[in-house]
């Protein structure tokens, strides 16, 4: 019903997709670390990041403003690095009154302040190439290859299993409510604010008892079918030729971004 | 369309690698004692458990309720997980939460996830756990009122703790953000507030054997009202000194070489990030780089291996 | 009418034998007090399809939880001649096949395989001999295109029977299904039927469905406040109106 609201992953034949989920979650943290580690203002590197992020979505075969178009969620952080601009370690560029405050744009601030929102948002948009690339229990895999600690990541695997089934039953109660209360124009739709939480409140209650109900029976289940405290996987995924070859291909790259970021 | 509140999640590139790295590491000691001590309380039943009451705490999230003007508040659930699930239960569940926030909808980074699972998992649990227990053999209505009340004061510190962060790592003036998250918390507390009551006083009525005083009194002791009065007494106290006087939390940190540290840090292990013997030159800035990416992967490895080591349930066949 | 199946008593440990499912003089209260069965007897023929029917709180979920030793009562199971005890338990985990009703919580693993695999990888097997079960599972319930789909995105009919796969793929000499009709639109239902029509295995299937109890199950047993209240030929009991409305069900056309 609602279960394509949170599919992230697209199906598509092509390279990107094929890398072993272990490399894949590698080199999202290698870039995100190598963002991390570049200094303010290494615009070049950054350029480069770029690059590497549209070459990735070209391979991937899911068009090369793909990652871009769906990095617009993490916009509305920036607002926190705003004030960044107006840090005093800097020359001031200009000074803006209004009112009672004076704030002072100063070079180091802008400098920063682009530098972060550079850094985040090349960030995200290799995330958001994973995810697209990788059904979201083969990246559970990966995490359990890499030695994620295996109970961690069979809670994360439930989760993502009755995530679907949950939100089904809170967008039921939801629109029960929402018919509930359409009756009422002419009143302030829902009753007070006080009131309107209380009734959030009484569904989280509701949507508890049944959770803790339903995990009763999928232990159940899960007894069931011979589980005694070890949940025990398949690896489904070995590394090939190609993977290996891909991979120290990105290490050198990432180290070839960091050598370009710090030569000035 | 985003999936969770959003003010609270903070992306990559927002905090240095200096401030991501030490919450990950007070997170991963908290989290690998969280499986730990699940583990051993719920035993066989600890991954159906948390793995359900996770998904409730995603789902839960989605109950909106409208404000005004067309915005709507949210559920974050960080301290009604702690309350009916016990405090080590409740870290875990937020954890996966957070975990794949970050991981599937890019709500939050995966390099501060550590701070992101600190400040909406790991304080709301020792806030809203620890306050809770201290009232445990109260009337009701002066327990409800006490898990209102952490709930709102666990939203705070939450917002708080971003606010340092941020601050910390130069990405923020204090003196703007600090005012501005515990303003737009403070009314999103008071939701959580409410919801939190409401949420647990139906528990309660419908289903009195799952938050038994009891119950909830096994799930820890002293040590966590010890740590939740603590921490909800530091934030009481830091919230408005810091808001009105921000300069004097600065020159405090600037005083105490707190500031310097955080902005600069992975480049002041290897002083300026250059090896002192090849001298001032680019090549020993790539050296040094190169230096710095090593052993990054490396403690990142010597961490994963050693929490495979620790962890009693990870047993391949 | 009351043709109840009586129980032979005559237990020799071990025993080579033909019935598949033995329960004898089983009660059950739960922690509240509240009694949910009360001197259940009945014992199953190997290949023998029989449907369970009664009002709701009957006690047939209850009933079917004891039959893999999920709860234990006062009174004796065993399946295959193996007595249900705390030592034989993966035994009977395995030799039973016991579906929930709603197969969102029969699922809950990620993927298709990784639940069809779950019951088999945690018996012990080889990887080489769990594949190969999971192919013949999914084969036997004509799933097989469906191995690396997401369980969300089943329907509801796909998820029955995937999730009767998730038992088959253990070897169970017993199948015990909950409500495996409930919430399927006709063609569903159809495929359903002549899935269990065609599966060669024991089965004891709860269900309110007597349309289809009338179409498949040869034999049926009433239960009604814990104890059963009739056991015999679906043919006569489906025709006594007075038996079955006293017990709430009514009379499939």
């Amino acid at each position: 019903m609602h279960a394509n609201l949170f599919d992230r992953f697209i199906e598509k034949e092509s390279i990107i997709h094929r890398l072993d989920p272990r490399v894949k979650v590698i080199t999202l943290v290698g870039f995100i670390l190598s963002n991390a580690l570049l200094p303010d203002g290494a615009w070049l590197a950054f350029i480069v990041g770029w690059i590497f992020l549209l070459f990735a979505n070209d391979l991937s075969k899911l068009g090369l403003s793909y990652t871009f178009r769906r990095s617009i969620i993490a916009l509305p952080f920036a607002l926190a690095a705003v004030s960044a601009i107006f840090s005093p370690m800097g020359n001031p560029l200009a000074t803006w009154h209004f009112g009672m405050f004076t704030l002072t744009p100063t070079d180091l601030g802008v400098l920063r302040f682009t530098s972060i929102l550079i850094r985040s948002w090349l960030s995200v948009q290799m995330g958001i190439l994973l995810v697209a690339t990788t059904p979201f229990p083969d990246l559970i895999h990966a995490l359990e290859h890499l030695h994620f600690p295996k109970s961690l990541s069979t809670i994360i695997a439930f989760l993502y299993r009755y995530l679907f089934v949950l939100t089904d039953e809170t967008f039921r109660l939801l629109r029960a409510r929402d018919a509930r209360s359409a009756g009422l124009e002419g009143t302030k739709a829902g009753g007070a604010l006080f009131w309107r939480m209380r009734v959030a409140g009484n569904m989280a209650g509701q949507l508890f008892v049944r959770s803790y109900d339903r995990s009763d029976r999928i232990y159940s289940a899960m007894l069931s079918r011979g589980y005694t405290g070890n949940i025990r996987t398949l690896n489904p995924h070995t590394m090939k030729q190609s993977d290996w070859a891909i991979s120290s291909t990105i290490a050198v790259f990432l180290i070839v971004t960091q050598m370009i970021g710090w030569i000035r | 369309m985003r999936f969770s509140p959003a003010q609270l999640h903070i992306p990559d590139g927002f905090l240095t690698l200096f401030v991501s790295a030490i919450f990950w590491l007070l997170t991963v000691l908290f989290v690998n004692q969280a499986i730990r001590q699940t583990n051993k309380k719920l035993g066989e039943k600890q991954v159906p458990l948390m793995g359900i009451m996770a998904a409730f705490i995603f789902a839960a999230q989605m109950i909106n309720f409208p404000v005004a003007g067309g915005t709507s508040g949210h559920f974050l659930g960080g301290a009604l997980a702690a309350i009916v699930l016990g405090p080590w239960a409740g870290i875990l569940v937020m954890t996966a939460v957070i975990a794949i926030q970050g991981l599937l909808f890019q709500d939050g980074g995966l390099l501060v996830m550590g701070a992101n699972i600190f400040n909406m998992g790991i304080i709301t649990a020792i806030i809203g756990f620890g306050l809770y227990r201290s009232v445990l053999n109260q009337n009701t209505k002066v327990r409800l009122g006490v898990a209102g009340f952490a709930a709102w004061l666990s939203t705070m510190a939450s917002a708080l703790l971003a606010a340092l962060q941020l601050w910390i790592s130069g990405t923020s003036q204090l003196q703007i953000v600090l005012p501005a998250m515990l303003g737009v918390h403070v009314l999103i507390g008071i939701g959580e507030a409410v919801i939190t009551v409401a949420a647990l006083s139906l528990i309660e009525r419908t289903r009195p054997d799952l938050a038994k005083p009891e119950k909830i009194a096994e799930q820890g002791g002293y040590g966590w009202i010890i740590g939740g009065v603590l921490f909800s007494v530091f934030a009481v106290l830091l919230s408005p000194f810091a808001s009105q006087n921000p300069d004097g939390l600065e020159s405090v940190a600037e005083n105490l070489g707190f500031l310097s540290a955080g902005v600069s840090a992975p480049y002041q292990l290897l002083s300026d990030y250059s090896l002192p013997f090849l001298g001032s030159t680019p090549l020993s800035t790539i050296a040094a780089g190169i230096i710095g990416v090593v052993v990054t992967f490396a403690l990142v490895f010597l961490i994963s291996r050693s929490l495979k080591k620790t962890d009693p349930t990870s047993k391949d066949h | 009418m009351s043709i109840k199946h009586q129980v032979e008593t005559e237990t020799a440990p071990l025993k080579i034998t033909d019935e598949t499912l033995q329960v004898t003089n089983l009660h059950f209260a739960y922690p509240d007090g509240h009694t949910a069965l009360q001197n259940v007897s009945f014992t199953l023929k190997q290949g023998e399809k029989v449907a369970l029917v009664g009002p709701n709180g009957a006690g047939k979920s209850t009933l079917m939880l004891h039959l893999n030793g999920i709860l234990a009562g006062h009174g004796e199971v065993s399946v295959a001649g193996l007595p249900i005890n705390e030592k034989n338990l993966p035994r009977i985990r395995a030799s039973v096949g016991l579906v929930f009703q709603n197969p969102d919580d029969q699922l809950f693993s990620p993927t298709v395989f990784e639940d069809v695999a779950f019951g088999p990888l945690h018996m012990g097997l080889s990887e080489t001999e769990v594949r190969q079960r999971v192919e013949s599972a999914l084969e036997a319930v004509v799933m097989t295109d469906y191995r690396d789909r997401l369980s969300h995105h089943l329907s509801v009919g796909e998820k029955k029977r995937i999730a009767i796969a998730t038992v088959l793929s253990m070897s169970p000499q017993l199948l015990v299904l909950d409500e495996p009709s409930a919430g399927l639109d006709p063609r569903a239902r159809r495929k359903l039927i002549h899935l269990l029509r065609d599966l060669p295995l024991t089965m004891l299937v709860s269900t309110h469905d007597l349309a289809l109890v009338k179409e498949l199950f040869p034999r049926t047993i009433i239960m009604d406040g814990g104890s059963i209240v009739a056991d015999g030929p679906s043919d006569d009991i489906l025709e006594d109106v007075t038996l079955l409305e006293a017990h709430g069900l009514e009379k499939p056309y």
